[in-house]
C-alpha cells in the first residue's frame, strides 16, 4: 500500500484544534463529554464562553491543586474552574439556554452521522441495556448549530458517515458540519459537501472511506 | 414564629408514604443529598419512583436505596456513573423499571410541575424512539412533542446555606436540579451545609425562596465526596 505513505490522519489534538479554529470570539459553546471537551484548551486568547449543561456558564480549565473545589464539576464530572465573568444557573435555566436557541454551537461526538445530518450518538443498539441519553437530545434539537467531531471510520474500518443511520437517532437532520481525522464535510440540503481533506489524501480515497456520496465544491 | 428547621432525620422524613415519587437533587455526587437519602432508607418507605439525573454511585446514597429494593421505577437521563452497580444489577434482572428522559426535558417537566403548567411542547426527542407514542404537533412549521409535568410527593435537596424560613443558596454547580425539584414536590426537605440567621443571607442572592421549602435539617458534613 504505497498510497498510505502519502498522507496521515489528524491526531486527536489536531482534530480538536481544527474545530477550535472555526469558532469565533463571542460564541457561547457547549462541548460534549470526551474529545470535544479538549477544544476549550485550543481557543488561544479568543473569548469564547463554554456552557456546561449542569449549570455552569463560563467553564474554565480543569482545576489545579490550589483552586480545587469539588462543588464545581463539568458534565464529565471533572473538577473545573469558572472564568472571570462566568455564572451559575440551575438545570431548568441551563436547558432554557439550550432549548431557547441561545447556544451558538454544540460540538458532540457520534457513532454515526447520515448524509442528511441525522445523528446517532446515545444508544449503541436497539437492545442496549440502559442507554444513557443525558443532554444530547436537548443539545441536538436546541443549539443554533451542531458540529460533530469523530473518527472518519470505526475501529473495524466501517464508515461512520452513512446514507442512513442504523443506530437509534439522537436527532434527525441536526448536524451542520462534520470534522474527522481525514476531512471536514458540510451537511447541505444537497448532501455532503467537501470543505477540506488532510494533505495528500485523494478525493477517491476519501470517498472510499465514506458511506455516502460527497460533492466536491466547484 | 416560622421555623422550618427540624432536629432529627426522623422528623425530616415524617409521613413519607410507600409508593411516593421522590425527586432527588444532584448531578453525580455534587448537590446530592446523601444524608437525606440515608434517612429515607431508615424511614423505610418502599415501592418508590425516584427521579434523579443519575442512577447512583456504588452502594452509598441512591445506590444503597436501589440495592435495598426500595425503588420500583427510576426516571433519569443518564443511568450511568463510575460505578452504577446497584442499578445495573436490578435492571438486568428486570427488577426495576427505567424511564429515560432527556436531561433538559426532565428539568423542564419538574419546573412545569412547580409552575402549574400541566404539559408543554418541545423539539427535544422528536424523530427518536424517546418520542414514540407521544402526542406531536406542528407549530410554526416545526414539529414538537408533548411532555407532561413531573410532580414529586417528596423532594430531597442539598443547599449551601439555609435560614429558618427555608430560604436557600447553593454552591457552584451544586445548584443543578435542586431548585427545580424544591419547586416541584408536595413536601420539600432540605439538608444544608450552613445555617444562617433570618436576614443574614443577602436577599439578592437567595436562589430558592422559602415558599418552596417545607423542612430543613443541618448536615454540616454533606457535600460532594
Amino acid at each position: 500500500m504505497t498510497e498510505q505513505a502519502n498522507w496521515k490522519p489528524r491526531d486527536r489534538t489536531a482534530m480538536a484544534r481544527r474545530v477550535a479554529a472555526d469558532i469565533p470570539e463571542g460564541w457561547y459553546v457547549n462541548l460534549g463529554i470526551g474529545q470535544p471537551t479538549q477544544i476549550a484548551n485550543l481557543l488561544d486568547d479568543r473569548e469564547v464562553i463554554i456552557h456546561a449543561e449542569n449549570g455552569v456558564l463560563g467553564v474554565g480549565p480543569v482545576a489545579g491543586p490550589d483552586e480545587y473545589d469539588p462543588w464545581l464539576v463539568n458534565p464529565g464530572k471533572k473538577v473545573v474552574t469558572l472564568v472571570k465573568g462566568g455564572a451559575y444557573v440551575h438545570h431548568a435555566d441551563s436547558f432554557a439556554m439550550i432549548r431557547g436557541g441561545h447556544i451558538d454551537l454544540c460540538v458532540l461526538g457520534a457513532f454515526e452521522v447520515s448524509e442528511s445530518g441525522d445523528i446517532a450518538n446515545w444508544a449503541t443498539s436497539d437492545t442496549d441495556d440502559a442507554p444513557a441519553v443525558g443532554g444530547a437530545m436537548d443539545l441536538c434539537a436546541g443549539a443554533k448549530r451542531l458540529w460533530v467531531l469523530m473518527d472518519h471510520m470505526t475501529k473495524n474500518g466501517e464508515p461512520k458517515i452513512v446514507r442512513t443511520c442504523k443506530l437509534p437517532l439522537t436527532a434527525p437532520s441536526a448536524v451542520r458540519r462534520i470534522y474527522t481525522d481525514l476531512a471536514v464535510l458540510d451537511v447541505t440540503p444537497e448532501g455532503l459537501s467537501l470543505v477540506e481533506m488532510v494533505r495528500g489524501l485523494s478525493f477517491d480515497e476519501l470517498q472510499a472511506r465514506t458511506g455516502a456520496p460527497i460533492k466536491r465544491r466547484s | 414564629m416560622i421555623d422550618k428547621f427540624v432536629q432529627t432525620m426522623a422528623e425530616a422524613m415524617d409521613g413519607v408514604k410507600d409508593g411516593s415519587t421522590v425527586l432527588i437533587g444532584g448531578f453525580g455526587s455534587v448537590g446530592q443529598p446523601v444524608q437525606l437519602i440515608d434517612a429515607l432508607i431508615e424511614q423505610g418507605a418502599k415501592d418508590l419512583t425516584v427521579v434523579s439525573n443519575n442512577s447512583g454511585i456504588g452502594l452509598v446514597g441512591l445506590g444503597r436505596l436501589l440495592h435495598l429494593r426500595r425503588v420500583r421505577k427510576i426516571i433519569c437521563s443518564f443511568p450511568r456513573s463510575p460505578d452504577p452497580v446497584a442499578f445495573l444489577e436490578l435492571y438486568r434482572k428486570g427488577q426495576i423499571e427505567l424511564e429515560i428522559v432527556p436531561q433538559g426535558t426532565m428539568a423542564e417537566r419538574m419546573r412545569a410541575a412547580g409552575a402549574g403548567i400541566p404539559a408543554f411542547f418541545t423539539a427535544t426527542s422528536v424523530g427518536t424512539r424517546l418520542a414514540e407514542g407521544k402526542e406531536v404537533r406542528e407549530i410554526n412549521g416545526r414539529t414538537y412533542v408533548l411532555e407532561h409535568a413531573l410532580k414529586g410527593d417528596l423532594a430531597l435537596v442539598e443547599s449551601w446555606e439555609a435560614d429558618r424560613w427555608g430560604n436557600l443558596t447553593y454552591r457552584k454547580s451544586g445548584r443543578n436540579f435542586n431548585p427545580v425539584m424544591a419547586m416541584a414536590a408536595e413536601l420539600s426537605v432540605v439538608q444544608t451545609m450552613h445555617v444562617r440567621e433570618l436576614g443574614e443571607i443577602d436577599q439578592e442572592c437567595i436562589v430558592t425562596p422559602g415558599i418552596f421549602v417545607d423542612r430543613v435539617i443541618h448536615v454540616p458534613d454533606g457535600g460532594p465526596k
